[in-house]
């Protein structure tokens, strides 16, 4: 298979296994280019994207905005701060006044879940969700499972098992597609009030206790507390929830074998984890981030080469 | 669809040697020379190229990297087919270097102005060549020439070459084929 099966990224659910493996396949090639002197191909140079924030990023954004300029595109930023959004233009709106600049793709993270499967039925081009509140964040989860495949060698019958805030989170949510779909076995940790009830109907496992959930997985994929969509208390405290639920070293140098260790960042330092297990040789977050270019410039590519003239 | 045989497998090594004995002529020991076969089929004729310029002409070291052109193409979304890319490594600092691209079929040129873009990426060198196996004349789209030829052909448009390798294809031999 050389070619994707879908003309917009906007969830790993509507991916098949083949467009997986092309996406890291090509990602490979992208993470050589970017370890060259000149990180930079002219492929795009006649494709104009706009990277359209309607929430707050830094990582991701950054890392879409060096993928597309690595490849030569044009690129143009949009944060809703800033912008007519706050003087009541509706999203279609918004992004038709975009695409009439002759745009051919569009980046877009929004707070509610579904904004890019509206904008994909609605608008001309091809989209790409950063995120939509806490639906999918399908980028992030490639980058993670081509992160493992690259420290483990393979996805496929790995355990991996998600610590945290799994209710708010779209990068666990993609992550979970993302992961069965490539054959590998998934626990999510967390207390219970910020596990999303019938998540085993995803076929992942659901383990309170955090030391088991350790001792079972090869990965561990630690998600930060969302303080900007907690409504209400889920829990007493933060000293509490990193009590049961931060990894520390003592707590790894007490399993029986080395685990991976993951954050999506942005991480908070003691808090789901103490520094010295987010900087240790263990810790693959910024080989993470590294990969991000990789797999956004394997993903823009593709989604790009279905774009006709 | 009808074939020919253009060139035999006894034919080919001959090629190979003379394309061998006029690299040494002008690059000697090879020390401030580069071979980059271009990806995917130039790869197979510049290793067959070192292997007979290493065990019969005993040149200790040659440095051969493998460029593929794919994202420095001049028709991405232009054609039908999705372009794949392959792998590039090169290993080695091409600064300053006489490089010399390795291909096997030169056409219209365009993979060569590919080839000359990408290769910049690497450093700049002090001098590129071109070797080709097959040099099909008139055909071409751009001011490209090869430096070294195996044999030139002409073959009207609908015409295709393919050169099949015995380590890739099972045997060493090269096709006219008329659409």
């Amino acid at each position: 298979m050389s070619e994707l099966s879908v003309r917009h990224l906007l969830g790993i659910k509507y991916l098949g296994e083949k467009d997986i493996q092309l996406i890291f396949e090509t990602a490979d090639h992208f993470k050589e280019v970017i370890n060259r002197s000149i990180k930079k191909v002219p492929s795009l140079r006649d494709i104009t994207i706009a990277n359209i924030f309607f929430e707050n990023s830094t990582r991701t954004k950054l890392s879409f905005e060096l993928a597309e300029k690595r490849l030569s595109a044009d690129v143009i930023n949009f944060s809703a701060g800033q912008s007519s959004v706050k003087k009541g233009e509706t999203l279609i709106d918004t992004v038709n006044n975009i695409l009439s600049m002759k745009v051919d793709m569009v980046v877009m993270r929004h707070p509610n879940p579904g904004a890019g499967i509206f904008l994909a039925k609605h608008v001309n081009a091809a989209i790409i969700n950063a995120g939509d509140g806490a639906h999918e964040h399908p980028t992030q989860a490639l980058l993670d499972s081509y992160s493992i495949r690259e420290k483990l060698g393979d996805v496929a019958d790995k355990k991996v098992v998600i610590v945290g805030d799994i209710l708010h989170s779209r990068v666990a949510l993609s992550n979970i597609f993302a992961l069965k779909l490539q054959g590998a076995e998934v626990k999510v940790c967390g207390p219970r009030t910020l596990l999303p009830k019938h998540v085993e109907s995803l076929g992942v496992g659901v383990e309170t206790d955090l030391q088991k959930a350790l001792n079972w997985c090869d990965v561990a994929n630690m998600l930060r507390i969302q303080n900007e969509r907690l409504d209400i208390n889920y829990f007493p405290t933060t000293r509490e929830y990193t009590q049961q639920y931060g990894v520390n070293r003592k707590l790894l140098d007490s399993l029986d074998k080395e685990i991976v260790i993951m954050h999506p960042g942005p991480i908070n330092r003691g808090v789901e984890i103490t520094s010295d297990v987010a900087d240790s040789k263990q810790s693959i977050i910024l080989n993470q981030v590294e990969n991000g270019v990789a797999i956004r410039m394997a993903v823009i590519y593709l989604l790009a080469s279905k774009i006709k003239q | 669809m009808s074939q020919k045989v253009l060139l035999s497998s006894k034919e080919i090594n001959i090629i190979l040697h003379r394309l061998a004995c006029q690299l040494l002529e002008n690059h000697m020991d090879f020390k401030d020379t580069v071979l980059i076969g271009l990806q995917p089929r130039g790869i197979f004729v510049a290793q067959r190229l070192k292997k007979i310029l290493q065990l019969e002409y005993g040149v200790k070291e040659i440095n051969l990297g493998l460029l593929d052109i794919t994202f420095y193409r001049d028709d991405f979304r232009r054609g039908d087919k999705p372009l794949e890319a392959n792998t590039t490594k090169i290993d080695f600092l091409v600064e300053d270097k006489k490089v010399v691209f390795i291909d096997d079929v030169l056409y219209t040129g365009r993979s060569i102005r590919a080839a000359l873009t990408a290769i910049q990426s690497f450093g700049r060198p002090q001098e590129i060549e071109l070797l080709t196996l097959i040099d099909r004349r008139f055909s071409r789209h751009l001011p490209i020439q090869p430096n070294y030829r195996g044999r030139q052909v002409d073959a009207i448009n609908d015409e295709k070459v393919k050169v099949m390798w015995e380590e890739n294809d099972g045997e060493d031999v090269i096709y006219l084929i008329n659409k």
